[in-house]
């Protein structure tokens, strides 16, 4: 863990969010706060809510009740686009990347809201339109760089290994330089030294541009290795809330995931 | 090893996004313009022009706008004929109710109509995809059929409702020879192909690809669908009605409603499909291929000393594409264009097998 990162206010707020498919209810009463700088893990067992929340997040669901309130503005929804505007940024548990492009336009895409070139300058590609895709192209050259995946950035992602897929994914995710950077599941189906690598990625996210990661994830030893603070969902309550340590000791914890009878 | 990229480091991502990186694909492309604007003009016949060289431009424009909508921005049209009757409709209303007009310019306000035409129907995609999408696409070509045989209007009443036009004349320099027809195409499709590159591999095209392969990804990281949809619509529609108006004066000269009914939508989507989606010189490949077959099986057969029906060559046509369009859709969704990239991948091996 990064010891000299300082983590900050509130910056995300989630007030008793409720959310419910049919009849499932998947989050009741969620209230969250999330700290400027933190990486905050969400855990639970599957069907706990923890996609749904962060897709309350980022605007893809909308709560039946209760609110979002992001750097000061409260709204009890948001779209995903403006999501994206504000500087939310997030991964998907089943890849979302876009198959048919190289690995390269798919990380530029992620530069697409600072991309300001009209139309008519995009026809010609010149001037404003060549020299923003250059400018930009050097942004996402870093980003290849720092994810060590230079030699594939011409393929299209569609033929790249799940692994690598993931790592693309997080590429065009950072390529928005988020504020916040959500990532759902960002190590599942991993082996040990491709979890090592995606860790460092998250922790050296997290130090060198102080980005707020809240990221859900099984594999507890991730878990505890990563994250400042943990939130325990299980059908979709909150029964859990703090330090690794704390909620690793937490009884109602250890029941869920014990399989303890309600 | 003719085409390789070995020992062509690029020394800056300005050099690496120049449009054909490689210096073997400037090359391909120079001697194509040769071939195009020099070669051609030079040794083909004047049947040659009308039958093949002056279709394949005008569908090659054609294919490259449909190419847009469906081959980059994933959205399915069966409405294609129904662009190019609006653009040439449209040219002919502006042509004859201002005569002042520029005639190139009355081809750019054809193809502008279209646009209209071709956002208001893209509204439908917003909300559905697919099968449905190419319905709605499909309900339109019918609506266009209709209302330009029954609407007296569009065709300035005259009592046939077919429309013959002069030949294009412009400052004083009138197409009226097959090769100046030709020229007048082949720069248009240069100018178009252009366009049509660049705005691919720029911030429009990525959002209309994303769009494409997954929207709700693409909404996340700030693309709007909608955007991204009806600009694909209004661009396609413009180069398709462009080549309407440029199919109707140049091409047919004279013509009527049917000209430009379903089984042009048809042809031009076989174009795309057979050439390859989401490919620029895909898309001029099939315009190509579609246009030389129905040629190919008419000759070849007495030239080689058979005699086969006018009925079983039309038969044979359509077994052909239709065996095509299967193999390319459920084998190699990137056409001609894909199996280009192929030959090219194993020249840069020559002659080395590995
Ligand atoms: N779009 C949807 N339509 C209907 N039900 C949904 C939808 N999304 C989630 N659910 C339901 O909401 C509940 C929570 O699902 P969610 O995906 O948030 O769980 P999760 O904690 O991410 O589980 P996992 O660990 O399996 O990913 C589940 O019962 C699920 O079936
Ligand atoms: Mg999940």
């Amino acid at each position: 863990m990064a010891g000299d990162r300082r983590i900050g206010e509130t910056i995300l707020r989630l007030d008793d969010i409720c959310l419910s498919f049919g009849g499932v209810n998947a989050l009741s009463n969620i209230s969250i706060d999330v700290k400027e700088h933190e990486i905050l893990a969400i855990i639970g067992p599957n069907g706990a809510g923890k996609s749904s929340l962060l897709n309350v997040i980022n605007g893809v669901y909308h709560p039946s009740s209760g609110s979002v309130t992001y750097k000061g503005q409260t709204r009890n929804q948001m779209r995903p686009h403006d999501a994206a505007t504000q500087g939310i940024a997030r991964t998907f548990q089943n890849i979302a990347l876009f198959k048919g492009m190289s690995v390269l336009n798919n990380i530029m895409t992620g530069r697409t809201l600072k991309m300001k070139a009209g139309f008519f300058w995009q026809c010609l590609h010149l001037g404003k339109a060549r020299n923003e895709e250059i400018e930009h192209r050097k942004k996402v050259e870093e980003i290849i760089d720092f994810l060590q995946i230079q030699s594939i950035r011409k393929t299209p992602v569609g033929r790249l290994p799940y692994g690598l897929q993931k790592r693309v994914e997080l590429g065009r995710a950072l390529a928005a330089e988020p504020e916040i950077l959500l990532l759902d599941e960002p190590m599942a189906g991993m082996n040990i030294e491709e979890k090592e690598d995606m860790s460092r990625f998250i922790l050296d996210v997290n130090d060198e541009f102080g980005t707020t990661i809240v990221l859900i994830e099984h594999d507890m030893g991730v878990v505890m290795d990563l994250s400042d603070r943990v939130v325990v969902l299980d059908y979709g309550k909150k029964i859990g809330d703090g330090t690794p340590d704390e909620v690793r000791n937490n009884q109602e914890v250890i029941d869920a995931y014990l399989g303890v009878a309600h | 090893m003719f085409y390789r990229e070995t020992g062509q480091f690029k020394t800056s991502y300005q050099a690496d996004q120049a449009i054909f990186p490689i210096r073997q694909d400037r090359i391909f492309i120079l001697i194509w313009l040769l071939i195009g604007f020099a070669v051609i003009p030079l040794v083909a016949s004047e049947y040659a022009f009308r039958a093949i060289l002056i279709p394949v431009t005008i569908m090659g424009l054609a294919a490259l706008g449909l190419n847009i909508l469906v081959g980059y921005c994933g959205q399915v049209s069966l409405g294609t004929g129904a662009f190019m009757a609006v653009g040439a409709y449209a040219a002919y209303n502006f042509m004859i109710r201002v005569p002042e007009l520029n005639p190139l310019f009355c081809f750019v306000l054809g193809g502008l109509t279209a646009t209209g035409v071709g956002i208001l129907f893209g509204i439908p995609s917003l909300r559905i995809k697919g099968f449905y999408l190419a319905v709605a696409t499909l309900a339109l070509q019918f609506f266009t059929d209709w209302a330009f045989s029954r609407i007296g209007w569009f065709t300035n009443y005259t009592p046939s409702g077919s429309i013959a036009v002069q030949p294009v004349e412009v400052f004083g320099f009138a197409f009226n020879t097959p090769l100046r027809k030709y020229f007048l195409c082949l720069t248009i499709l240069s100018i178009f192909a252009l366009v049509a590159k660049n705005i691919v591999r720029g911030r429009i095209g990525r959002a209309w690809m994303a769009t494409r392969d997954m929207d709700v990804a693409a909404e996340i990281i700030g693309i709007r669908p909608m955007y991204a949809k009806l600009s694909a619509f209004a661009v396609s529609s413009f180069f398709i009605g462009i080549a309407g108006a440029l199919w109707a004066y140049i091409y047919l000269g004279s013509w009527e409603p049917l000209a430009f009914d379903i089984n042009v939508s048809f042809s031009v989507l076989f174009m795309v499909i057979i050439g390859g989606l989401g490919s620029i010189v895909g898309g001029l490949m099939g315009a190509a291929f579609i246009t030389l077959l129905p040629l190919m099986l008419n000759q070849l057969p007495s030239a080689m000393g058979f005699e086969i029906s006018t009925a079983l060559i039309k038969h044979l046509e359509i077994m052909i594409f239709g065996a095509l369009i299967i193999f390319f859709l459920a084998v190699e969704p990137l056409g001609f264009a894909r199996l280009w990239q192929i030959a090219k991948e194993k020249l840069r091996l020559w002659p080395f097998p590995h």
